[in-house]
């Protein structure tokens, strides 16, 4: 059993703070990572990759004392897709988690209380310029592959276009080039649902009683949209949670009601409700080409591409990694792309295993073959 | 090792020049294409439609792209490659003269093999039989074929005569063998290599 600890790194302290792109600065910034496998000689198999929104730094491996391994364990490891015998992972958190990297939740050092609301606005921009001193930190100049599913995913897509120069390949998976009005309202009903609770009062609850109903709310709608109508039928179907017959009252009858609460309840425990703020509002900020055409948005990089999407994903539905595709290709980049048929909605990231192991698996043979450090 | 090859792979590998940049059109599982790499140092990409096939591509190295030949031309750049190839798919294509129109924009020339319709044993067995044709190289039953579009070698020639494609070589086969006497007749399939 591989154990791994979860590390951290502090950077950017006054008066050196890091200029996000609010304008505002921000520093010191912690970030938490973890590493998985070992760094070789010339610094040439580093692979980054990165977690989806409510995700954390622990991505494979396990804690020490703890039987449940790392997020995507299934995908990193030795003999698996991302496989640690031949490759360095690093899996970074994010500034504005929750999870051991600064965020509301941290203290101020300016005021020696929690940021609360009083944390600035961070973007996915932000995020990977934080993740790019870690990576200088660690000594490496170029990324062999960068990597993650949904949020993950756009990750990747700004190192790559933000910071061609690190990036020798990419997989992206689940994810898009920028948030549209759907993703947008689902996130704002979730955002609602916590703003609403009484508990949050203005995000200024650290100490006291944290606005959990609000957050188990958002979490149930968000679990709803990681699954699809098929999946949730294959899943629950209407069975009733142990009844003969329906109770006609507002107790619950079916396990789908029970599996929300279940995980919703698991949820409030593990995670920050102004982070969830934060972070979704961060993802709907998203918008690769904001400044023009998407085309152009990939003019400066010369990295090689793998685009990974699943049929019954309705919240990064495929149609958004072939838009990717397309801009890809009209810069005539070196992409792969795949259209996964699979029943389990957005959530096939992290449960189609398989058929991801070998892309990935093969993909990074060829990207190691053809990678020069310099 | 030459042995092994397809004769229709062997027809390409011979018309395709060292280092060129290739885009095989319904590549399938990129045996062409792996060939292509090794034998001629090309730089290869691969369009199927066949999720499985992907799989198979990418465990030979190959770079795929998961999408259907009548929409996925649009993304590239014009001449972008040397070489676009639509080996045995042209006729699988719903829109087949957009395709070669846009494999022909993409690319500076195209190799195209098309299976012959009329080959004599066809023919014999509409006139004879009154049905349509079931052969060796013509193996599907009307209500269970890839097939959109049946077309032969002297159908193709008009095809390009009227949309101004210059046609650069012409190549009939039949098993492992050029067929050089009324290939319209004995072939069993025709292979193209095209210019505009």
């Amino acid at each position: 059993m591989d154990i791994v600890e979860t590390q951290s790194y502090t950077f950017c302290e006054p008066p050196n703070e890091l200029q996000l792109k609010s304008g505002v600065r921000l520093g010191p910034i912690t970030l938490a990572y973890e590493t998985y496998g070992k760094l070789n000689g010339d610094k040439s198999n580093a692979i980054l990759v990165f977690h989806s929104l409510t995700g954390d730094a622990h991505a494979a491996f396990y804690h020490k004392g703890e039987d449940k391994p790392g997020w995507w364990d299934p995908m990193i490891g030795h003999g698996k897709g991302f496989d640690t015998d031949k490759y360095f992972v690093i899996c970074s958190n994010v500034i504005g988690g929750c999870k051991g990297s600064t965020g509301p939740a941290s203290i101020n050092p300016k005021t020696g209380k929690p940021f609360g609301l009083s944390f600035p606005f961070v973007t996915i921009e932000d995020m990977v310029a934080a993740q790019r001193y870690l990576i200088d930190h660690l000594g490496i100049k170029k990324l062999l592959c960068v990597s993650g599913g949904s949020m993950g995913g756009l990750q990747a897509l700004i190192w790559a276009t933000q910071y061609p120069e690190y990036v020798h390949s990419v997989i992206a998976i689940a994810t898009n080039t920028r948030h549209t009005a759907q993703q947008i309202a689902l996130h704002e009903v979730a955002r609602q649902a916590i703003m609403g609770d009484p508990d949050w009062q203005g995000g200024d609850y650290y100490g006291k009683s944290i606005p959990a109903r609000g957050l188990a709310l958002a979490r149930m709608i968000g679990h709803i949209t990681y699954m699809s109508d098929k999946s949730m039928d294959e899943k629950f179907g209407r069975k009733l949670i142990s009844k003969e017959r329906l109770g006609y009252d507002f107790s619950h009858d079916f396990e789908v009601e029970n599996y929300l609460k279940y995980r919703s309840g698991n949820f409030v425990q593990r995670f920050d409700a102004n982070s969830y703020l934060y972070i979704s509002k961060t993802l709907d900020y998203f918008d690769l080409s904001a400044n023009g055409k998407l085309t152009d948005v990939f003019a400066k990089t010369k990295a090689h591409f793998l685009v990974i999407s699943f049929t019954s994903d309705w919240l990064y539905p495929s149609y958004q990694s072939k838009e990717m595709v397309r801009a890809l290709k009209a810069n005539d980049l070196d992409v792969s792309d795949i259209e996964i048929n699979s029943s389990y909605g957005h959530d096939a990231f992290l449960v189609e295993v398989e058929g991801q192991s070998k892309l990935i698996s093969h993909f990074l043979a060829r990207m190691q073959k053809g990678f020069n450090i310099n | 090792m030459t042995e092994e090859i397809r004769f229709d792979h062997q027809i390409i590998l011979q018309w395709v020049e060292e280092r060129s940049r290739v885009l095989d059109l319904g590549c399938g599982d990129g045996t062409l294409l792996k060939l292509l790499i090794e034998h001629k140092s090309c730089h290869g990409t691969g369009v199927e439609i066949d999720e499985k096939a992907i799989y198979t591509c990418m465990e030979k190295g190959l770079t795929v792209s998961h999408v259907d030949i009548d929409t996925g031309l649009a993304d590239y750049s014009n001449k972008r490659f040397d070489y676009v190839i639509l080996n045995e798919s042209l006729q699988e294509v719903i829109n087949p003269q957009r395709v070669i129109l846009e494999a022909l924009r993409v690319g500076k020339k195209v190799i195209v093999g098309i299976p012959n319709f009329c080959h004599v044993r066809a023919r014999l067995q509409i006139f004879f039989k009154g049905r349509v044709p079931l052969t060796k190289e013509l193996p599907y039953q009307w209500y269970d074929t890839p097939n959109l579009r049946f077309l032969s070698l002297k159908d193709f020639r008009y095809f390009c005569k009227a949309n101004t494609i210059k046609i650069l070589q012409e190549v009939g086969t039949a098993g492992n063998k050029r067929v050089a006497f009324r290939p319209n007749l004995f072939a069993n399939t025709g292979m193209y290599l095209l210019e505009k």
